[in-house]
């Protein structure tokens, strides 16, 4: 029994990561119809701001404590994460979508982007991993026979807290309303007076900044920073995403917890290089039998 | 006679090449580059079949050269090799049955091409791109587990094949059939489009309601499509693993999917000799940013101001390219070619060649 719960509280965690990115790449799939092939390097993007902010925080100019550092760290990960996606949006995609360009297109310049921030990094920064400085000290809670940690429960916490605030702006706010407004139909937007790029800036600012938590949350984690840390689970975000119904917030939050528990099951049953193989097989059969994703609304073709 | 000259000259060139070859006038370096070439114009034409004419959005395709790499190279194993026991076949054989396990790699690529091709009668874009996602990491994660062929540690021995076919004649051997199964994929792919078939694929492109309203049995098509596609890709694999001796699950990760897409939407949507001019162009670039005397030259402004700072080509290539093709996006959104052939753009080469 405390296996069973030790194991729910991992794929909660892993859960809560995929979910978080996958927060991102819906919002603006939702938007715009753009697969933003980027917010996985932008998720590692937010972990390197992360691992700077802090240890220039906790350095000697400065000279904070660990807790404030923190506290600090926080907002201004997510302010320049969001700065970097904004970034992107108006020197990539914005100029494609004055065009007019195919959407295809556009994903492709997504993916380029993506590479270009991997490995600049990797050129800048050079191959070495970097070490994550500890700004929360850990605590380690027994129950029973579960072990829990503060940051467990923190990144858990966070997702949770995220997807409601989320759910909240988009369904109930002006902004969201106008989100969703774009999505249904972009050329109507500017003629109901609704400034349509800024509502797309603001997209970019909440999915980046986001994706930016996710990346301190999962260095806090996993304290080992590397340039292509975000690309398998970028990847993996987009299609639990997809599993749960791209553009809808509720199908990116399940889809991500559902990939979770897939991947933390199959490791405590079968040897953990099966863990791919497992969960993309349940994602493709699930994608079969339900094409647009668990909560996804079928597209209907105009003919 | 005017309207084969292109085809003669093709012809001629290759043949230029393999003697060149054979007679050391070029060296080794330049033949794997021209192989490498051949290789990217299989990709990026057969992927351009799926993603240009048909308008699908895959991104998998390195999943099917997987396939064909593995097969082909388990197969030329067993016939050929002694890594599993005694050869099935003498090595005299070996010039007949290459090219019949290039093949049966390829039909065994073009049969798990139903993994992607089998969903996609219900699903299109953004969801079909998904899938094929999840069937290249299936694809790798399964062989990654397989140990009697090495697991992640890869498997070789194919060499043993080409070093029994240089027993037989001294040549270059391997850009021999690079240079054949180019033509024949090109040829292939040719003739495919101008079918009736090919039209069903353009229609399906057009609009896939349309299509089915006008008796276009569009789930066939589809399948037929994506076979042909993942098949020459799975020749492509084949002919890969022959020539670097050597095949890894990791090395048809994503990013090689990606170095296809990049190819076929570099050289246009729907365009065939788009997709050639940009594999060449593509290939090309990369072996020219591999040196590392011209990175080093492009960057001294750079590294002028930040001495300390010393990029390596190897990653500069991958910040390079992207970064170019981000600008040509933007600048030529619809590719090199747009999705015209070569002979929309210059009518005039059509008097040269008759190509069908």
């Amino acid at each position: 029994m405390d296996f069973i719960i030790q194991n729910v509280l991992n794929a909660l965690q892993w859960g809560s990561f995929y979910a978080l990115i996958a927060l991102g790449y819906t919002l603006v799939y939702g938007v715009l119809r753009l697969i933003n092939f980027a917010h996985g390097d932008i998720f590692m993007v937010g972990a390197y701001i992360a691992f700077f902010v802090s240890g220039f925080l906790l350095g000697p100019v400065i000279g904070l404590s660990p807790a404030m550092a923190f506290a600090v760290t926080v907002p201004l990960t997510m302010a320049l994460t969001s700065l970097v996606g904004v970034t992107l949006e108006r020197i990539a995609y914005r100029p494609l979508r004055r065009k007019g360009a195919h959407r295809l297109y556009v994903v492709i310049t997504a993916l380029m982007c993506g590479l270009i921030l991997e490995y600049s990094n990797l050129a800048v920064l050079g191959a070495s991993r970097l070490k994550f400085p500890e700004l929360i000290e850990k605590q380690i809670w027994h129950l029973g026979g579960v072990t829990l940690t503060n940051l467990k429960v923190l990144v858990i916490a966070t997702a949770i807290v995220v997807f409601l605030f989320l759910q909240w702006v988009v369904t109930r706010t002006r902004v969201g309303m106008a989100m969703r407004a774009i999505s249904y139909d972009k050329f109507a937007i500017p003629l109901m007076g609704i400034p349509s790029d800024n509502i797309i800036v603001f997209t970019f600012i909440l999915g980046s900044g986001f994706a930016g938590l996710a990346g301190l949350l999962f260095a806090m984690s996993y304290p080992v920073l590397e340039p292509f840390m975000g690309m398998l689970i970028g990847w993996k975000a987009f299609i639990a995403a997809v599993v749960g119904g791209i553009g809808d917030i509720k199908g990116a939050f399940v889809g991500g917890f559902l990939l979770g528990f897939i991947e933390v099951g199959v490791v405590t049953v079968f040897p953990s290089t099966y863990r791919d193989l497992f969960a993309f097989t349940i994602l493709l059969l699930i994608l079969w039998m339900k094409p647009t994703g668990l909560f996804g609304m079928p597209q209907s073709t105009k003919i | 006679m005017k309207k084969y000259s292109l085809n003669v000259l093709l012809v001629l060139f290759a043949v230029g090449l393999l003697f060149a070859a054979h007679y050391r006038v070029i060296d080794s370096y330049i033949q794997i580059v021209a192989m490498t070439i051949g290789i990217n114009i299989m990709m990026s034409t057969s992927l351009n079949l799926v993603n240009g004419n048909m308008g699908e959005f895959t991104c998998g395709h390195a999943a099917f050269m997987c396939v064909g790499a593995y097969v082909s190279s388990i197969l030329s194993v067993l016939c050929f090799g002694s890594k599993f026991g005694d050869p099935l076949l003498p090595a005299a054989s070996v010039v007949l049955v290459f090219p019949l396990i290039l093949l049966i790699g390829g039909v065994v690529a073009a049969v798990s091409s139903l993994l992607v091709s089998v969903p996609s009668f219900k699903t299109r874009d953004d969801y079909l791109a998904i899938i094929s996602i999840a069937v290249n990491y299936m694809i790798i994660s399964a062989l990654e587990n397989m140990d009697f062929i090495g697991g992640s540690r890869g498997f070789q021995g194919m060499k043993d094949t080409v070093w029994s076919m240089i027993d037989i004649f001294d040549g270059p051997w391997m850009l021999f059939w690079v240079i054949t199964f180019t033509f024949f994929t090109i040829w292939v792919i040719r003739r495919f489009i101008s079918s009736t078939y090919g039209k069903g694929v353009n229609a399906i492109c057009q609009d896939e309601v349309a299509a089915e309203i006008m008796s276009v049995n569009t789930n066939k098509i589809k399948i037929i499509n994506f076979m042909v596609a993942a098949g020459l890709a799975g020749c492509a694999g084949g002919l890969y693993a022959h020539i670097i001796g050597y095949v890894n699950p990791q090395s048809f990760n994503i990013l090689k999917s990606t170095e296809a897409m990049v190819m076929v939407y570099l050289g246009g949507m729907g365009s065939l000799s788009g997709a050639v001019i940009s594999a060449i162009l593509f290939t090309c670039l990369l072996e020219v940013l591999r040196s590392q005397a011209i990175v080093d030259a492009l960057l001294s402004p750079v590294t002028l101001m930040f001495p300390d700072w010393e990029p390596s080509a190897g990653v500069i290539k991958w910040v390079m390219i992207p970064l170019l093709l981000v600008i040509v996006m933007q600048f030529r959104p619809e590719g090199i070619m747009g999705n015209r052939e070569l002979s929309d753009v210059f009518p005039w080469l059509k008097k040269f060649y008759r190509f069908k």
